[in-house]
């Protein structure tokens, strides 16, 4: 079950996530040696492998506010993190449902570093306090981004060739 | 319907669009910056494996304009601008704008002054600011770079969602001394820092329709510090006037009759006329205070630019304040100006000459140290106070300092004090 590895509060901009002076590095094979770079103990970790694929971080309200910089969201696709939020600002949302990150809108959710959590269809429970929080779906057009593993693989699926289709899917 | 539903059914060839439908409209204007290294390499996935050569839609409607950091500060960074400049004659890409004295500048600054920006367009750009360009009664709005890529191979964006759009009513002469910075900082600290959240802000009132094309700018710039997908200035004869007149677009321009019937979700009304300058404290841009409130607050660097207020009118300002003094001994003072020709009109008119006399430091056009990557980063501890538009920690390039956000006129008279003072006098 996914554990909980990083909890932060409300507002988190893509300038703590992704600090801006590392904005040089696009490729998402690189960035994620940058994410949280001024959360150094947390960094640290990440960068030593010490961060399970899958774990979870945990937000308050407009988590990936400010800058539009996608390496906010491939920093954290890269360890395959997961990004359990009160909600999230609409560009970071956006870049994360592009390139898979799993990202789920809990409005609710309440839960410690250390806490195990299970995220299923619906709802989000906290194994360690027994809580269960509401998960708010993705609208059905960015879900079928997800669908498809992420918007390069849904566009490509509209560029193939097919003979007699139209361009448009 | 709001000038944004307006704009995205006549882009999405619907008659009608309601909030919450989702739609794909045609994009008028797609710009990037040197993010386009990263757009260029999601694009090409794109395309890999269709058997189909990488092109884009229409390269007359893509802009890209070097400025994050310019000249390159890095070989990293000087690496990608090559690889987009070779993109950029291979796709032959009009509306790119290198780093030169002749054509350069800030992205926002130099779509508005190059007569790029149009009422009714729809306008997407991979950098959070592209909201500034809604002061042309466009709908423009910030997407990532791989959503770009998107843009680039058909021509619209995906799944767009009407927003809802909130009316902000502004009223009032502004008092000497008060500025469009402070209508904006006050009214990010009336509703908060996600209090525009998936919506758009459509401004209105009198003081709006007062407002020369820079105030617009500043306006619809800092939408997006309140969460806003687009900030909006319904178009006009000012708008208009600048088109022709600054930009020189001969070219027909269509300003759409404001349309009665459309649905706000909510309005909040801001009181110009009794306004005091503000000042956004650290470290959210929802910190916001009256200057009276943080008066004498040590500062160690005041900046002066941005896509925010780096206008000619803001050196005007600048210049007016600390002509004849010097600032403060323990302060540096950084201006830079938002485009090469706003550099060139202030150099003429002796703007530059007054503010470098008074110790100021004038720097080349760009984004300079908004983001902290390139010039001007802070030592531990050290307090900015800025005319940009972002204050968290981190920011200016270092996490332990703090940055105050402000007017120009508040920037300038704390130059000359060293504290933030308020510039009333
Ligand atoms: S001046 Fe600052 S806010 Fe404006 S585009 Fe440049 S980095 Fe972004």
């Amino acid at each position: 079950m996914p554990t909980v590895v990083f909890v932060l509060g409300d507002d988190v901009s893509t300038d703590a996530i992704y600090p801006g002076r590392f904005m040089a590095t696009v490729l998402p094979s690189e960035t994620p040696q940058h994410a949280f770079a001024d959360h150094t103990a947390f960094n640290a970790k990440l960068r030593a492998g010490e961060v399970p694929p899958g774990s979870v971080i945990v937000a308050g309200q407009n988590f990936g506010c400010g800058s539009s910089r996608e390496q906010a969201a491939s920093c954290l696709r890269g360890p395959d993190l997961t990004v359990v939020a009160r909600g999230f600002a609409r560009i970071f949302l956006q870049n994360a449902i592009n390139l898979g990150l799993r990202t789920i809108i809990c409005p609710e959710v309440e839960a410690s570093e250390g806490d195990e959590l299970e995220i299923e269809a619906g709802e989000v429970i906290n194994r360690a306090t027994g809580k269960r929080f509401e998960i708010v779906p993705l609208p059905a057009a960015r879900q079928a981004i997800v669908d498809a593993g992420g918007l390069i693989p849904f566009v490509r699926q509209s560029l193939m060739p097919k003979p007699g289709a139209s361009m448009r899917r | 319907m709001t000038i944004a539903q307006k704009i995205l059914a006549r882009a999405s060839g619907r008659p009608h669009v309601a909030v919450g439908d989702v739609v794909e409209p045609a994009v008028d204007l797609a710009m990037s910056h040197e993010n386009a290294a990263l757009v260029i390499n999601q694009f090409a996935g794109m395309f890999e494996g269709t058997s189909r050569e990488p092109r884009v839609w229409d390269p007359e409607r893509i802009a890209i304009v070097f400025d994050h950091r310019v000249p390159a500060e890095s070989a990293k960074t000087a690496t990608n601008q090559k690889r987009v400049r070779e993109f950029v004659r291979q796709q032959g890409i009009a509306k790119f704008h290198d780093i030169r004295g002749d054509e350069g500048g800030i992205c926002h600054q130099i779509l508005a002054e190059s007569g790029y920006d149009r009422p009714g367009a729809v306008i997407v750009g991979t950098d959070s600011h592209t909201t500034t360009h809604g002061a042309f009664g466009a709908f423009a709005f910030g997407i990532g770079a791989t959503e770009m890529a998107a843009v680039w191979a058909l021509g619209r964006v995906l799944n767009v969602e009407v927003p809802a759009t909130i009316k902000v009513v502004v009223r009032g002469a502004l008092p000497r001394g008060v500025e469009p910075k402070d209508v904006v900082l006050r009214l990010i600290g009336q509703i908060g820092a996600e209090g525009a959240n998936y919506r758009v802000l459509e401004f209105h009132g009198d003081t709006i329709a007062r407002l020369p094309m820079s105030g617009r700018l500043v306006l619809c710039n800092m939408a997006v510090e309140a969460g806003a997908t687009s900030g909006i200035v319904p178009a006009d004869e000012v708008t208009l006037h600048y088109l022709r007149a600054e930009c020189g677009v001969t070219d027909p321009v269509e300003i759409a009759p404001p349309g009665g019937g459309a649905e706000y979700e909510r309005v909040v009304e801001v009181d110009a006329g009794n306004l005091a300058p503000q000042v956004a404290c650290p470290h959210t841009v929802d910190r916001v205070k009256p200057v009276t409130d943080v008066a004498g607050t040590r500062v160690d660097q005041i900046v002066i630019g941005s896509c925010t207020n780096g206008r000619l009118d803001d050196l005007e300002t600048a210049a007016t304040i600390v002509a004849g003094h010097h600032i403060a001994r323990d302060v540096r003072m950084l201006v830079f100006p938002a485009s090469w020709r706003i550099y060139r009109e202030a150099m003429r008119r002796g703007y530059l000459e007054t503010l470098t006399h008074a110790g100021a430091v004038v720097m080349n056009p760009g984004c300079g140290c908004c983001l902290g990557v390139h010039q001007g980063a802070l030592g531990d501890g050290e307090v900015a106070l800025s005319t940009t538009n972002r204050n968290f920690k981190g920011r200016m390039g270092n996490p332990k300092a703090d940055v105050y956000l402000c007017s120009p006129a508040v920037a300038a008279a704390s130059a000359l004090t060293g504290v933030i003072t308020d510039p009333r006098g």
